[in-house]
């Protein structure tokens, strides 16, 4: 054996530790494979630290939300402030109950519009760790039905494609996502083309000839051709178009709000879903009380 | 700080932090979930490394260049098994290798103690950080990148702001001699 010297011993771990991860990255980018027995592991322990982290964060977004933004209003007041804290703490968890409320009503109620469409709702519970992808992690696995290259969106519109499923949890990639994408066709002109992700919030739609009629405001929907997500749902709307070389460029503002997903549906199935704008707000008296009943359940 | 230098037969020794047991995993630990939840509720909070604080922190106060590397390492796989299949394990795992050795072996050489003196090695590790992710994007998956913008520069000043008030946090997890 060789004995290498103490001073040098640091660095040859460090030329040990890069090169055994080098040739890691090179046999997943080779194989096309992820490393799926490291993630399970990874996400089978960080799933309930995400879900209580989830928990906090949205107490604690609900309290600076509902709380603190209104502190200001409450100097004018200062002999009724001991007195109007508590009650505005109670309201404050009032509301945030009201706005989850809200939100799940919506998803209920739109679930209860496509009775026959097979659909899952979820959870979201952790983001990606990290700049360098847009993925969000809920809280459905395959005990749920979820499978990998379900369509997942919201109300507002598409949102992305489960990539992973693990047993109580799944990875959606994000239209925004560098990787992410799907078939998509202007309402006005039916050009049909593909939308991707930049890495930004704002996406891209490619391939649309620069002969192609495209104005500022059209709505782009879903094509099918995918065969990932069902034809016609709204995927954004075009904010921007500049010709190129062949094709068009043409920066397209997300429909649903990718930025800030909280609650999620998974489309068990490519059957049609039919988009109404009503859904989308559904004030229908009973639904926030189901909505929280459901929510509710263990 | 003074504290933290020992004479001794007219040399100077900087000292070696020794920390509560578990205290390095629960901060990696809770730095991970923090990445991976904060965003979620607070889009703005994805600017934030905080594994890699974590990283430099541990990397700083130990002083130790293979227990730097390999603490930086197994944090940079965590991360990359917890940011999606789309991103490669090794991904953040090289990355966080090269930045926990440099900032165990600048650590073992300078003063780190001062909140300036931590400023500007976090906002020169966030920038090598980000530098060696921009190269294994374009070398090794052979993806498009830009190497230096705006956004880079006020995330490094962020993360270089946050980490010295973060390290003040830290420095409480440290067992006193």
């Amino acid at each position: 054996m060789v004995a290498i010297p103490s001073k040098h011993r640091s660095l040859t771990l460090l030329a040990g530790v890069l090169i055994a991860q080098l040739l890691l990255l090179a046999v997943q980018v080779k194989r096309d494979s992820r490393g799926r027995l490291l993630r399970v592991w990874a996400i089978s322990a960080a799933y309930p630290f995400e879900r209580s982290g989830a928990w906090g964060f949205g107490k604690v977004r609900g309290v600076w939300t509902h709380y603190f933004a209104l502190r200001d209003a409450e100097r004018e007041n200062e002999t009724l402030r001991v007195e109007n804290d508590a009650l505005k703490l109670t309201i404050s968890q009032l509301q945030g109950r009201a706005a989850e409320a809200d939100r799940l009503a919506a998803l209920l109620s739109f679930k209860r519009a496509h009775e026959k469409v097979p659909m899952v709702g979820g959870r979201v519970i952790a983001a990606s760790a990290g700049t360098a992808s847009r993925t969000v992690e809920i809280d459905r696995g395959e005990r749920d039905g979820i499978r990998r290259n379900m369509a997942v969106i919201t109300p507002d519109g598409a949102v992305g494609k489960v990539i992973e499923v693990y047993r109580d949890t799944a990875q959606v990639l994000l239209l925004t996502d560098k990787e992410g994408g799907a078939g998509a066709m202007l309402v006005d002109s039916r050009t049909q083309g593909v939308v991707g992700g930049t890495g930004d919030p704002m996406m891209q739609m490619k391939f649309v000839a620069n002969e192609d009629n495209v104005s500022v405001g059209e709505q782009i929907v879903t094509s099918g051709m995918d065969k990932i997500f069902p034809r016609d749902i709204p995927i954004g709307k075009v904010e921007e178009v500049k010709p190129g070389n062949t094709f068009k460029q043409i920066r397209v503002q997300p429909a649903a709000k990718l930025d800030r997903l909280e609650t999620v549906i998974v489309l068990l199935t490519q059957a049609p879903v039919d988009f109404n704008t009503e859904l989308r707000n559904p004030q229908a008296p009973g639904s926030r009380a189901e909505a929280t009943a459901a929510a509710e359940k263990p | 700080m003074n504290e933290i230098y020992e004479l001794r037969s007219g040399e100077t020794h900087i000292e070696v932090h020794k920390f509560y047991p578990g205290a390095v995993l629960l901060a990696a630990v809770l730095a991970l979930v923090f990445q991976a939840t904060a965003p979620v509720y607070f889009p703005k909070l994805s600017i934030l490394d905080l594994p890699m604080l974590v990283t430099i922190y541990f990397g700083l106060s130990r002083r130790n260049p293979s227990t730097g590397l390999l603490l930086g390492m197994v944090i940079g796989l965590a991360q990359d098994a917890l940011s999606g299949p789309t991103v490669p394990l090794g991904f953040y795992g090289i990355a966080k290798t090269v930045i926990g050795y440099l900032a165990s072996s600048i650590g073992a050489r300078l003063d780190t103690e001062h909140p300036a003196a931590r400023f500007a090695l976090v906002f020169s590790f966030f920038v090598v950080h980000q530098g060696i992710m921009v190269l294994i994007r374009r070398l090794l998956l052979a993806e498009p990148e830009t190497w230096i913008n705006l956004h880079l520069l006020i995330a490094a000043a962020v993360n270089a702001l946050s980490g010295t008030v973060l390290f003040l946090a830290l420095d409480r997890l440290r067992r006193s001699a």
